[in-house]
């Protein structure tokens, strides 16, 4: 089997590098994302299609396997520098674990911009171009709080997993939001307050959302805000509330803006969410990337790709788009 | 190890079968207590513990990797390891929602195509490693990344909604007295009653422990092994088809990333349950405990208010010790 391999694999790679070899004058560009098959970042990869196309660039692209998966980065940022990136942009698996490899691929000139979340340290990168998660909390928690009106608050927060620097910003800037004392954006552990009732991971995933709703109900039959890492968990946490015969009244909030979560604001599911732009990261990623192979000029520090609320039932105090904005703006099917 | 058996077995082909009230009653017993502890622990530590609702959603929160764990439980008794199982189920989550909503096919007929699809892929998985002889792991690994491949694929990895009532009746519930049940629950239990007649009580199940006991012995008393485990994973891959469909009617939808982590959960639910890895001994109802015991700690934890992370831990402790205690009761019984 290999013998039969080997040889066909270097005439593939021949055949990589000759095609390369003919696009010397345009700039090349990478773009790895963290998987393939979030439409997260099928969106991504979208933007930074289109933007490469108007502007004359070559775009290749890599995802690590699944989410977490680091070493499949290290190597394509190899690959991608033996193509003649000078560009790369990244949304990292492993925020430390990825730094030595960006150091490299910098050393050789190649400019590195972090997408979606930031590398630890940030300045590992050239620039980050991506959502304040903690600003996208403190508006679903400001919606959470002018919804519920006076209302003594029973939460349950629905958070990422253990460690995880967006789930603890997206945690805490709800808090905040929501008029809690809450820690800061740079603190990476999730806030407690007596309000909060119940605190579960879900993964971001729908049925251990729903699981870890389930379970919280049976601690504190009467909750009436619930507090969502994404829109799949909150789904699940909509499913639970509703097995239970409990889903009226309560006010679930997320944060994402992909399309099928757009959806779930439209039906009454979701009361509100912030919606986050990765198109957006993307072909500004590529324009910078464009600029530096054809002017010299390199990006640098945190670039806000900005976040709206998403609410069909609006506020006052609080800013807000409806559900027909949202799906505009939405990723996904 | 197998290869080394001692005379009597030689002798007694049926041995794995007839020797399962004696040989593994510290198995079976051990698993069992490590739950009734933990429902004392969590019982003293939560007010919220002890209620038959409680444990209906702890039960209806085990049903989908307590059901992948039966098929997972047949494998490992025969010496084999079944790491498609998970990826298994969600490409059948998503063929039979996907049939049911963009096709319009009437749900039960959709239900069986998504069941069809995972029996054919137990099917290939069972013909790899009897024909071309190839170790179930390596196999499966296999099988599993193209189920995974497939499901992205053919749901665009969106999650499929707006499903039909019927494929989501079995996360309904009744009651009985004030509790809710949901038949989801029944649905699992009903087929650990099965799985545990079949194995226990047929020759069918019999020849499947003596497969995993001595198949060099087994095979020299007329019994034709390779179509024995033919059959075990042909019928495991359908389990992971029902428990699709449980899957499918507890999250009300098709979810192209669900069981991502399932195989594993499955196997620990088995192991957990005193079933040895090195086939051949094993009571199909130690699954349930098994999957029961994870489930008891993560409902648990949430009601202390303690993060998850401990339950993995606990997890962790709990599939060594269950390891450590059938390698010793194997070095025994030697």
């Amino acid at each position: 089997m290999l013998k039969i391999a080997s040889p066909l694999l270097a005439v593939a790679v021949l055949a990589g590098s000759a095609s390369l070899a003919a696009a010397a004058d345009q700039p090349v560009i990478g773009l790895i994302t963290k998987t393939d098959t979030n439409p997260f970042f099928v969106k991504m990869k979208e933007g930074a299609t289109e933007m490469a196309k108007s502007k004359g660039a070559r775009l290749i692209t890599a995802a690590g396997k699944q989410d977490g998966d680091n070493a499949a980065q290290v190597t394509a940022i190899e690959n991608m520098i033996t193509a003649g990136a000078k560009t790369i942009m990244i949304t990292a698996n492993d925020s430390k674990a990825i730094v030595p490899a960006i150091q490299k691929a910098r050393a050789k000139g190649v400019m590195v911009i972090a997408l979606d979340s930031p590398t630890d340290p940030q300045d590992a990168t050239d620039a980050l171009f991506a959502t304040d998660n903690y600003k996208a909390g403190i508006l679903i928690g400001e919606y959470a709080k002018a919804a519920l009106g006076g209302k003594p608050a029973h939460i349950v927060t629905l958070d990422l997993f253990p460690g995880h620097p967006v789930g603890a910003q997206r945690h805490n800037g709800f808090m905040k939001g929501f008029g809690l004392a809450a820690p800061d954006a740079k603190v990476n552990e999730l806030g407690k307050a007596p309000e909060i009732v119940c605190q579960a991971d879900s993964y971001g995933d729908q049925a251990k959302g729903q699981t870890a709703m389930e379970n919280c109900l049976q601690k504190n039959p009467d909750v009436n805000v619930i507090y969502t890492i994404n829109e799949p968990a909150a789904a699940g946490a909509f499913t639970a509330l509703k097995r239970a015969g409990k889903e009226k009244g309560v006010i679930i909030v997320s944060v994402d803006g992909g399309c099928a979560g757009i959806r779930n604001v439209k039906a009454g599911v979701i009361q509100a969410t912030s919606q986050q732009y990765p198109l957006k990261m993307a072909s500004l990623g590529v324009a910078a990337g464009v600029d530096y192979a054809t002017k010299g000029t390199k990006v640098s520090g945190y670039t806000d790709t900005g976040v709206t609320l998403i609410a069909d039932k609006a506020m006052p105090g609080v800013e807000s788009k409806d559900s027909k904005v949202g799906e505009s703006l939405c990723w996904g099917k | 190890m197998a290869a080394a058996a001692p005379k009597p077995e030689a002798t007694r082909p049926n041995v794995g079968g007839l020797q399962l009230p004696a040989g593994l009653s510290v198995a079976v017993l051990g698993p069992v207590i490590a739950l009734a502890l933990a429902c004392v622990f969590f019982a003293t530590q939560s007010d919220h513990f002890l209620s038959g609702a409680n444990f209906s959603l702890i039960l209806q929160q085990v049903a989908v990797v307590g059901v992948i764990a039966i098929g997972q439980t047949l494998v490992i008794l025969t010496g084999g390891i079944d790491l498609s199982c998970g990826m298994l189920m969600a490409l059948g989550g998503i063929v039979m929602t996907r049939f049911a909503t963009t096709l319009g096919m009437p749900p039960v007929l959709a239900i069986g195509c998504g069941i069809g699809v995972t029996a054919l892929f137990g099917l290939v998985n069972g013909l790899l490693v009897t024909r071309i002889r190839l170790p179930s792991f390596i196999v499966t690994l296999g099988t599993m990344n193209i189920a995974f491949a497939a499901t992205q694929l053919y749901s665009g990895a969106q999650t499929v909604t707006d499903l039909p009532p019927l494929m989501t009746a079995l996360g309904d519930t009744f009651s009985i007295g004030s509790t809710q049940f949901a038949w989801g629950t029944v649905a699992m239990l009903a087929l650990y009653a099965v799985a545990w007649f079949v194995l226990r009580e047929t020759a069918a199940g019999r020849h499947v422990y003596a497969v995993g006991n001595n198949p060099e012995a087994t095979r020299l008393v007329g019994i034709a092994t390779q179509r024995v485990l033919l059959v075990v994973y042909v019928v495991a891959g359908a389990l992971y088809g029902v428990a699709s469909m449980l899957s499918v009617a507890r999250t009300g939808v098709g979810d192209p990333n669900a069981g991502q982590t399932d195989n594993l959960d499955a196997i620990t639910a088995v192991v957990l349950g005193g079933t040895s890895l090195f086939g051949g001994r094993g009571v199909i109802v130690g699954s349930l405990v098994g999957a029961l015991v994870v489930g008891v700690f993560r409902n648990g934890l949430t009601l202390m208010g303690v993060s998850s992370i401990y339950q993995v831990l606990v997890t962790g402790v709990l599939v060594i010790l269950a390891v450590t205690a059938d390698q010793l009761s194997r070095r025994g019984a030697r």
